[in-house]
């Protein structure tokens, strides 16, 4: 298995920069996922490691190797691609042989290898079909298959469960976590389902305009977002965000904040706050509590009953709305006006630059982090 | 009243478009009648319909020029000149599809407007030139000069077929260790191959249709099928039956070879501009 | 761990060099179709330009040397040069009206459900496979011949009298044969777009309350719009040097009524030997071909974008 190292890595098409300077070093078996909106720059740089697209400037290590200049079959990498790509003229045996018998690896290895991947990806049944002749989960399988027979030192994955109907798509992530295990090769995996970056990932990089915003655990993304674009970016529904002014720098290292209608303390170690300086205060749907007594009123425009949980869209008194999340069983409906109390300890603040402000309390889960 | 109006718009349809179809069809079903004619018949006035059948025509033309010499040339001056202009297209086009630098696109137009320069302009050169290489009434010449004003049209063609092709299917092969010559031969043109057969077909048509080159350069070794015919037009034009005869005969291979490849024909002639 | 994994890894043979420039390769792929195109394009244009500005008849040997612009000057004042002019424009512009037009009417109707449907579609495309010489044989003598053509009969069956086509109207004669020939080239193309025209856009249409004639022109002719362009492009590079159907029929007459640019050129070089001034002929005539041709490219160029 492999480590990646990015240096510095540049893309430019004629004058464009698309890729304005990545670095990342990615451990052995480690799982990478790239996030990002459309037009990040996600796929663009996966296909930089590949091999696929130059790179105009900066170095890419493989096991230490630069590999810059080497074509894309001799970086011992495999690539699934969102469309499969699968080749339509072969069979799926065939598929799975193209790059061995290229390689000119004898046929009875070749033979004894493709029979061990379609055990395991349970594709022995369809080898002498078409790609044409298979569901979109088992040409999948097969686009799969095609890159684990190579054994490849680094796998990359470009949005390959995007094309999926969304129950096939909960199912191949489980299959393609427990292959990852299994195989334990170095994966890199572009997607923009923040779900499947936060059950797969060892590490995300959140990309944005060719500039990474941060990386981290998915759980450090979540509960310590560095900046207001990867808040608002990670968790679904989104972290609700309402523009305020530090009122006072209050003792003890917490920070009073007012927003149009209302005032919190937030608990941060952030030095040289300044009264009346603008920022941001964000906190998660999950962390806002109904309560009686709450300090924030509002009222209900919209309660979606998710069966497990309700989402309350509720609009404040200076027309902000914010959702909230609360029990499968509550029974408020629209038009109801209700109190609110958030957790303090779970927000978040941003300056005006959009950078969070140093926190002083942790997520438990992050304790030891 | 709906179904009435429907089922009259329905006859006016069918009638409509057969009568246009016959019409359009009439000239060459003639053309076949009656190069089975005698010649009185042929002529009689007004024409007849019914006749007597005899394949007389058929004899005559034989027994005047070598058909075989000339469809031979046709044959095999049409195959060739469309298997040199693939040849020479597919390496250009797939360069112009998955290579495309910036002057791409103003060389694919540089070469079709290569294609529109009028031969006749060109002709004193090109047969003073074909005169001194000694291609003159050759075969060769003939391939050469089909196979240069095809071009265009044909790395036109396979460039829209190319570009229809996904990209990461080319890419899966380079990963999986293709080299560039795998990549085409064992990936693309397996893939393109009902877009490179369309293209064929048309070269093959208009090659075995192209009446100038062939009128002004050949004259007995190298003439095909165009030459033939047009040896028949004009003092002996009266002689209707042999005409047509004649003609049945120039024409048959190929229009049987477009009625048989008619839907892979119309992929390609549509240049892209339906997807 | 997994037997699978337990496989040494597959890399590539070492062949090749690493850093392949794609626009070398390019460059490289692409050069045997732009020497030849460029030799084709070049070597005789220049030939023919200093052919243009020669003395140079085949059977006067005695006339030789530089001519100057004489040969043009003597080409340009001609009064069949500007005939010749007009009439290329007339078949050129005849035969795309009618091959467009009707071809666009024809798609609609041959996409129409009927019996036998196939078999008149490949009855109206026939004429495609008939290569010029025999079409306008055909024409000329079964069709058109003032006594025994077909043509004449009918019209004699209607009390009419014949016409002779070809000497009274040879243009127009000579845009219906070659029309002839490229309707079924149009019918082929627009039908195969009409084929592709999303059912659910016109659907939508009737829904709105578009009538046969509001879709038509609404939905239909919108989505044509590239293939038509196609449609003009490919038969404007053919019908600008029509040849054969000329030289069989009509032989550019009576007198010119019926010579285009290519005929002349080539009735100046090979009937009167006049290698100089068919030469300056076919100057103008590339020329000619340039300005059209910039204007069709401009449209294809458009076509290429997506
Ligand atoms: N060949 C190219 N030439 C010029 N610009 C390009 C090219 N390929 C990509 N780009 C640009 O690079 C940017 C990044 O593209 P990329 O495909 O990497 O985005 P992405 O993050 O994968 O988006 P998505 O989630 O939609 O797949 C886009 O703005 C795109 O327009
Ligand atoms: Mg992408």
């Amino acid at each position: 298995m492999a480590t990646v190292e990015l240096r510095n890595l540049r893309k430019t098409y004629l004058h464009e920069e698309i890729i304005k300077g990545v670095s990342l070093a990615i451990a052995e078996r480690e799982f990478v996922v790239f996030v990002g909106p459309s037009g990040c720059g996600k796929s663009t740089l996966l296909r930089m490691i590949a091999g696929l697209e130059d790179i105009s400037a900066g170095d890419l290590l493989i096991d230490g190797q630069r590999v810059n200049d080497t074509e894309p079959a001799r970086r011992g990498l495999a690539m699934v691609f969102q469309s499969y790509a699968l080749y339509p003229h072969m069979n799926v045996y065939r598929n799975m042989e193209f790059s061995l018998r290229l390689a000119g690896m004898p046929e009875a290895e070749r033979r004894q290898r493709i029979g061990d991947v379609a055990r395991i990806l349970q594709l022995e049944p369809y080898l002498d079909h078409r790609p044409g002749q298979l569901s979109g989960g088992q040409r999948q399988r097969v686009a799969i298959g095609r890159a684990i027979v190579r054994n490849p030192r680094v796998f990359l994955f470009d949005e390959p469960l995007s094309n999926l109907d969304a129950a096939l798509r909960g199912q191949m992530r489980v299959e393609l976590a427990s292959l990852h295990r299994r195989l334990g090769a170095t994966t890199i995996y572009v997607t923009h389902d923040q779900v499947e970056a936060m059950t797969m990932a060892d590490r995300i990089v959140v990309l944005n305009k060719g500039v990474v915003e941060q990386i981290g655990t998915p759980l450090e993304l979540y509960h310590r977002p560095g900046n207001l674009f990867v808040a608002r970016f990670m968790g679904s529904p989104p972290m609700n965000l309402l523009p305020a002014t530090i009122s006072a720098p209050a003792p003890e290292g917490s920070v009073q904040v007012r927003t149009g209608t209302f005032s919190v303390s937030i608990p941060t170690q952030q030095a040289g706050l300044e009264a009346g300086a603008p920022a941001t205060l964000g906190v998660r749907p999950e962390h806002i509590r109904i309560d009686p007594q709450g300090a924030v009123h509002g009222m209900v425009e919209v309660s979606e009953r998710l069966g497990a949980i309700t989402l309350l869209h509720v609009r404040l008194p200076d027309g902000q709305m914010i959702v909230v999340q609360t029990g499968g069983d509550n029974i408020d409906c629209a038009d109801t006006p209700i109190s609110m109390t958030f957790e303090e300890e779970h927000c978040h603040l941003f300056d005006a630059g959009g950078m969070a402000l140093a926190r002083s309390t942790e997520h438990p889960l992050l304790a030891g982090a | 009243m709906a179904r009435t109006s429907t089922r009259l718009r329905h006859a006016t349809i069918t009638l409509l478009a057969w009568s246009i179809a016959l019409w359009m069809f009439f000239p060459i079903l003639w053309m076949f009648l009656t190069g089975f004619k005698s010649e009185p018949d042929a002529i009689s006035t007004p024409p007849h319909f019914f006749f007597n059948p005899t394949l007389s025509s058929y004899q005559d033309v034989f027994a005047r020029e070598n058909y075989w010499h000339f469809a031979a040339n046709s044959v095999v001056i049409s195959l060739m000149a469309t298997v040199v202009a693939l040849l020479v297209s597919i390496p250009a086009a797939y360069a112009m599809a998955f290579l495309p630098g910036p002057r791409t696109r103003m060389t694919l137009l540089w070469m079709l407007s290569t294609r529109m320069l009028p031969s006749v302009g060109v002709l004193v050169p090109i047969y003073l030139l074909a005169r001194a290489t000694g291609l003159l009434d050759s075969r060769t010449g003939l391939v050469v000069i089909y196979m240069l004003t095809n071009l265009p049209i044909t790395v036109w063609m396979l460039y829209t077929f190319f570009r229809e092709v996904p990209v990461p299917i080319l890419e899966a092969g380079r990963m999986d260790g293709a080299t560039r010559w795998q990549e085409v031969t064992q990936v693309l043109l397996p893939l393109a191959l009902p877009g490179i057969a369309s293209t064929g077909l048309l070269s093959l048509i208009l090659c075995w249709n192209e009446t100038f080159w062939s009128l002004n350069l050949t004259s007995s070794v190298a003439a095909p099928l165009t030459t033939f015919i047009a040896s028949f037009s004009s003092p002996e034009g009266l002689f209707f039956a042999k005409l047509s005869a004649a003609s049945t005969l120039a024409v048959a291979p190929i229009m049987v070879f477009g009625w048989a490849s008619q839907k892979q024909l119309v992929r390609g002639l549509t240049f892209g501009a339906v997807k | 761990m997994d037997k699978v994994a337990g496989h040494p890894p597959v890399m590539a043979s070492p062949a090749g060099s690493a850093a392949r420039s794609r626009g070398l390769q390019g460059f490289v792929l692409q050069s045997p179709a732009i020497m030849l195109l460029l030799a084709w394009s070049v070597v005789p244009l220049l030939m023919t330009l200093w052919y243009s500005v020669r003395n140079y008849n085949l059977v006067d040997p005695t006339q030789q040397g530089f001519a100057g612009i004489s040969n043009y000057w003597y080409l340009l004042t001609d009064p069949d040069f500007m005939t010749s002019l007009e009439n290329t424009a007339i078949l050129v512009g005849g035969v795309l009206a009618i091959s467009v037009g009707l071809g666009t009417l024809l798609a609609v109707l041959y996409n129409e459900e009927f019996a036998g449907r196939g078999i008149a579609r490949i009855l109206v495309i026939s004429p495609f496979f008939i290569m010029p010489t025999v079409a306008a044989l055909l024409w000329k003598n079964l069709m058109l011949h003032p006594i025994y053509g077909v043509y004449s009969a009918m019209m004699r069956a209607v009390g009419l009298t014949p016409v002779d086509w070809l000497s009274r109207y040879p243009l127009a004669t000579l845009v219906m044969i070659v029309a002839w020939e490229w309707l079924p080239f149009a019918v082929l193309i627009l039908l195969t777009a009409i084929q592709s025209l999303d059912t659910e856009q016109k659907e939508a249409a009737r829904m709105d309350g578009a009538g046969m004639v509001a879709q038509f022109i609404n939905i239909t002719l919108p989505h044509l719009s590239r293939a038509i362009t196609v449609v003009i492009m490919i038969e404007t590079i053919f019908l600008l040097t029509i040849f054969a159907e000329i030289s069989v029929t009509t032989a550019g007459g009576p007198g010119v009524a019926s010579t285009n640019l290519a005929f002349l050129i080539y009735s100046r070089a090979l009937l009167q030997f006049d290698v100089g001034g068919a030469s300056a002929g076919g100057v103008v005539a590339i020329v000619v071909a340039n300005i059209v041709a910039a204007f069709l490219l401009r449209a294809v160029a458009r076509n290429l974008e997506t």
